[in-house]
């Protein structure tokens, strides 16, 4: 067995795999595997089933387990009465954007000072490292000052995708997650494409990148999730009802709408993220533990 | 701090005099020159965010907070938003829930996650299933999961998830959001299943990297479960574990959106109002911006004076 290979934890191998301990491992294992899928996912099934129910069911006591007379028509309402399609464009048009401006310009930066280390680069490296000390919260009122009458340019990026893209790319972490990774790329590998006359854009290109998609992954897909769970700046930057988030419009239709409707939209809201993890998710629970806690 | 050294104020190569002296040297002093201004112009993305929507937000956010701004006009005021913001009613009372709640989600929320990581790092099967599992309400919407804690399962009526379990189980229902008693522990529990994936995945990472020797060695002194556990598991990961206790109280000083949605903000008789809501509240409807400058910045004192405390004890324990 393939197991056997593995390190030992807590409990030897030995222990688990006969008598006593073999039948406590399992239905420790077994009781574990139930209260977990109930704690996890009877929550989403609740909310999935309890979107079909209709108003005086959803305040029936003691509430029913499966819905007595589904009532599709709420997500198809919630659909509507929300424009939801709107919401989602907007949520994903504002992930992806996010996405392409931190690739391109975090990778850009992290390569600079990974590999071509201008002078004064340390300086800016800690100066960006330094904002990882600073809580996202505390900072919201003078970005948002800021955000209204942009310094210099004299715009406002109110309602505009650009309030959340360029944010977006004063990412430390990303920067410290790219420059970390570009650093264990050995120089000879760069030095003989230097002598072969290629320049630092076509270095990054047809060597770092190739070499860094695991890397590029794990950026990728906290860039979208990062836009795709935030509240309060899109709330505050976003305030028109066409160019809302998702999140933001379910709250600003919470008020007058009813419970089931709600809550269906709740779950539409909620069923791109899960997609998107299921087909992730290899790649988001190694890009978890990327940030330097594994070694 | 390292703010002085704002964006490309290094681009000092222009006030270099072009000068034609022997010609290696020039070459290289070219070269070098070219280098520097490629390595800036692939900086200078990055570096403008961060100037615009890092740097000088920082910067801004203590001026802001000693001025004040009306009908367009700014003038300096001394501490007179700190003044006013200290003797909002709602001041003391947020930073107590605030710190209500930053207590009762390390209580739940800290040592919860861990000895489940333990306990699942002891699995040789169906590793991924829960794996995928714990982490599945990290990646839904704050907004999504609120709602469906909001009416479907703190319900007061005997309709909601919650009360309809206890009472099947024959404890006494509880009023929930609506009784300020329960507001600050279910707001915890909300918090707790939608961020607790994350830590967990984090400390399995952890328990992985522990030596197996050193379960063989104690368990040949004769150490039971408890004892490994105490002498080898938390001693291994003291590190990860320190390190997510700070991180940790940092994201839940910064309460937000469960008191927004599960309470309407301030919640029954102000049980759920916190130090960001009441921030927002200052800045956004009290048309305060100032004032809640100020309060940023009082939280951001406070917070890297806990930071800097915190890392100090550690240090001093090594």
């Amino acid at each position: 067995m393939a197991q056997i290979s593995e390190t030992r934890s807590l409990i030897s191998f030995a222990q688990v795999s006969r008598g006593r301990g073999k039948a406590i491992y399992w239905s420790l294992l077994i009781t574990v595997l139930i209260v977990f899928t109930l704690v996890f996912i009877g929550p989403l099934y609740w909310m999935v089933t309890g979107a079909l129910k209709s108003s005086p069911e959803l305040a029936q006591t003691p509430p029913t387990l499966w819905p007595s007379d589904p009532q599709p028509a709420n997500y198809s309402d919630a659909w509507e009465r929300l424009a939801l399609a709107k919401l989602l464009f907007n949520t994903v048009y504002y992930a992806l954007g996010a996405l392409a401006f931190q690739l391109v310009l975090d990778t850009a930066a992290a390569y600079a000072l990974s590999k071509l280390r201008p002078r004064f680069g340390n300086i800016v490296l800690g100066a960006m490292l330094a904002t990882l000390m600073i809580p996202a919260m505390v900072l919201i009122i003078p970005q948002y000052v800021t955000v209204i009458d942009m310094p210099i340019l004299d715009i406002s990026l109110i309602d505009s995708p650009f309030a959340i893209w360029l944010p977006a790319v004063a990412n430390a972490f990303n920067i410290f997650l790219l420059k970390r990774f570009f650093d264990s790329i050995p120089e000879d590998l760069m030095s003989a494409a230097t002598m072969d006359g290629a320049g630092s854009m076509r270095i990054l290109w047809s060597i770092i990148l190739p070499i860094s998609r695991p890397i590029l992954g794990v950026v990728s897909i906290f860039a979208v999730t990062a836009v795709w769970k935030d509240f309060l700046w899109p709330a505050l930057v976003m305030p028109s009802p066409e160019t809302r988030t998702i999140s933001v419009g379910i709250y600003a239709f919470s008020g007058g709408t009813p419970q089931n409707v709600v809550v269906a939209a709740a779950v539409i809201a909620a069923i791109p993220t899960i997609i998107f993890f299921l087909i992730f998710q290899r790649s988001i629970m190694s890009g978890l533990t990327a940030g330097g806690l594994k070694e | 701090m390292a703010i002085a050294t704002v964006p490309g104020t290094g681009i000092d190569v222009g006030s270099q005099a072009p000068q034609p002296p022997a010609d290696p040297r020039r070459a290289r002093r070219n070269r070098r020159i070219k280098d520097n201004l490629t390595g800036y112009g692939f900086l200078a993305g990055a570096v403008i965010c961060f100037a615009f929507f890092s740097w000088y937000p920082m910067i801004r956010g203590v001026v802001m907070s000693f001025q004040r701004t009306r009908r367009g006009e700014t003038t300096w005021v001394g501490w007179d938003n700190y003044d006013r913001i200290i003797n909002d009613p709602s001041f003391w009372i947020a930073w107590k829930n605030t710190l209500y709640f930053t207590v009762l989600a390390l209580i739940l929320g800290y040592a919860v996650p861990f000895f489940l990581a333990v306990l699942l790092n002891e699995f040789r099967h169906a590793k991924g299933y829960l794996r995928v599992l714990v982490y599945l309400p990290v990646m839904l919407p704050p907004a999504s999961a609120l709602f469906l804690f909001k009416y479907l399962a703190y319900d007061p009526s005997d309709a909601g998830l919650f009360n309809a379990m206890l009472k099947a189980v024959g404890l006494p229902t509880s009023q929930w959001m609506q009784s300020a008693d329960m507001t600050m522990p279910a707001m915890v529990l909300a918090s707790t299943w939608m961020n607790m994936g994350g830590a967990i995945l984090i400390y399995l990472a952890a328990l992985q990297n522990i030596p197996g020797e050193l379960y063989e060695a104690a368990e040949l002194d004769g150490a039971g479960i408890w004892r490994r556990i105490t002498n080898v598991t938390i001693p291994q990961t003291r590190l990860i574990l320190s390190l997510m206790a700070m991180l940790q109280v940092v994201a839940t000083m910064q309460l937000f959106i469960e008191p927004l949605i599960l309470a309407n903000g301030a919640g029954t008789q102000d049980s759920a109002t916190s130090v960001v809501y009441l921030i927002y509240q200052h800045g956004f409807f009290q048309n305060d911006l100032n004032g809640a400058a100020a309060l940023g910045v009082i939280m951001l004192v406070a917070l890297i004076g806990f930071s800097a405390v915190y890392a100090r004890l550690n240090a001093k324990q090594d």
